[in-house]
């Protein structure tokens, strides 16, 4: 019994329980993701991992891998849609790379990169969305929050802290920090926290390092995202 | 290459830009001269010249839409070029100019000319012969149809290189890993 299924038409081993996205991973073949982290449990929110099982859409993330499937992933018709997707995440938050300490360290933006994003499309929300500087080590920039949850999910379930949160619904969700204040400064926050090093964003960073690396030494920089099929490395 | 070729018309235009991309342009040096062989300049900044022609082949856009007459010079370039190219990041997303769009343009106003401290007898400027401001900076692609883009703040001068020559080899230009920035 062979545990294989193809992916883009080449046979990737697998073993019982994984993914379509941990196989991948595990056999170094990349697909665009940015709510997936591979030490936290997977949410299925971004879409950005679809791809086409058997000729059905589906999260690649939380899709069991089984023998025999046939999964497209690096088609024009499925990146075209995750172009699609990552240009909406952009005119809902106000990124603007050049001012931005995460730019060359950011998956949004590499993502986009590797998608040949070369403009947001849409017209932009411009919304307006107040920073928090209240912790005496991290600043909060929710402008660039894209809602993946990892910070949620590492606070909870690795630091057992509970500091974020995902309020509201549909459009209106947005990150929340758990005190009454609202406020980063109240909460048992530390640099240490896992949840400050799995942003895959800029919103949650670290105060007096900001643009130490120099362009053209930064992660994406040197190498795209298509070259890590594991983004285990966080700054 | 053939000289009797018709060179293609080019013009440009900073709207609510810093001129950078522009200096990035130049920053293809030596190869403006080939560039040159293959195309002339119509409204520019590098010629002065104040109209845009009818037939203009390509039209190159920086900076954003952040007052009344960069929506229609915007509009004249539109009307005139076959083919639109949006310069840098604040044609693509605002950019710089944009960081006021969560403030009221007369909070902005007032701050700048009547409560910073330092100004005396401080008016709001109203002359007739200035545009006025939007009340939000846009991106050139939410007023006209933009044909292509090339990001960053500034895009290199190889990524616009690349850009151009893509087009005059009537390839779909594409920007791989190390060209494309959006900062």
């Amino acid at each position: 019994m062979s545990h294989t299924f193809t992916l883009d038409g080449k046979p990737v081993p697998f073993t019982e329980g994984q993914t379509i996205m941990q196989a991948a991973s595990a056999a170094g073949i990349f697909i665009p993701h940015l709510c997936y982290h591979p030490e936290f449990k997977p949410h299925g929110s971004c879409k950005l991992c679809t791809v086409k099982v058997n000729g059905r859409h589906t999260a690649s993330c939380t899709m069991r891998a089984a023998a025999g499937m046939v999964v497209e992933s690096e088609t024009e018709e499925i990146n075209a849609e995750r172009r699609a997707l990552t240009q909406m995440l952009f005119v809902e938050g106000n990124h603007f790379c050049p001012s931005c300490e995460k730019s060359g360290n950011c998956q949004l933006q590499a993502t986009a990169y590797h998608l040949g994003m070369m403009s947001p499309h849409y017209d932009h929300f411009f919304p307006n969305r107040a920073v928090d500087a209240s912790h005496p080590e991290v600043l909060l920039d929710f402008n660039r929050c894209i809602l993946c949850s990892l910070c949620v999910r590492a606070s909870r379930d690795v630091d057992g802290k509970n500091v974020f949160a995902l309020s509201g619904r549909g459009i209106r969700t947005h990150l929340i920090v758990n005190a009454r204040s609202g406020k980063l400064g109240d909460t048992d926050f530390t640099l240490a926290d896992k949840a400050a090093q799995v942003c895959p964003v800029g919103v949650i960073l670290k105060k007096r390092q900001g643009f130490a690396v120099p362009i053209g030494e930064r992660r994406f920089d040197k190498a795209p995202i298509s070259a890590t099929a594991e983004t285990t490395e966080e700054r | 290459m053939s000289t009797d070729k018709k060179k293609l018309k080019v013009a440009t235009t900073s709207l609510a830009g810093c001129f950078g991309c522009h200096m990035s342009f130049l920053d293809i040096d030596e190869r403006l001269f080939t560039l040159l062989e293959h195309i002339e300049f119509d409204r520019s900044p590098l010629t002065d010249i104040k109209t845009v022609s009818p037939g203009t082949d390509i039209g190159i856009i920086e900076g954003g839409l952040c007052n009344a007459e960069n929506v229609h010079v915007l509009r004249e370039f539109r009307q005139n070029c076959r083919i639109l190219i949006g310069m840098g990041a604040c044609a693509v997303n605002g950019g710089l100019p944009a960081q006021r769009n969560h403030l009221p343009l007369t909070t902005i106003l007032e701050e700048v000319y009547h409560t910073s401290p330092g100004l005396s007898n401080g008016m709001i400027p109203n002359d007739p012969e200035l545009p006025l401001p939007l009340n939000k900076v846009h991106p050139i692609h939410e007023v006209v149809k933009i044909d292509y883009f090339i990001p960053g703040c500034p895009p290199s001068g190889d990524a616009i290189w690349k850009v151009l020559t893509d087009l005059l080899a009537g390839k779909e230009p594409e920007l791989g890993h190390g060209l494309m920035h959006y900062d």
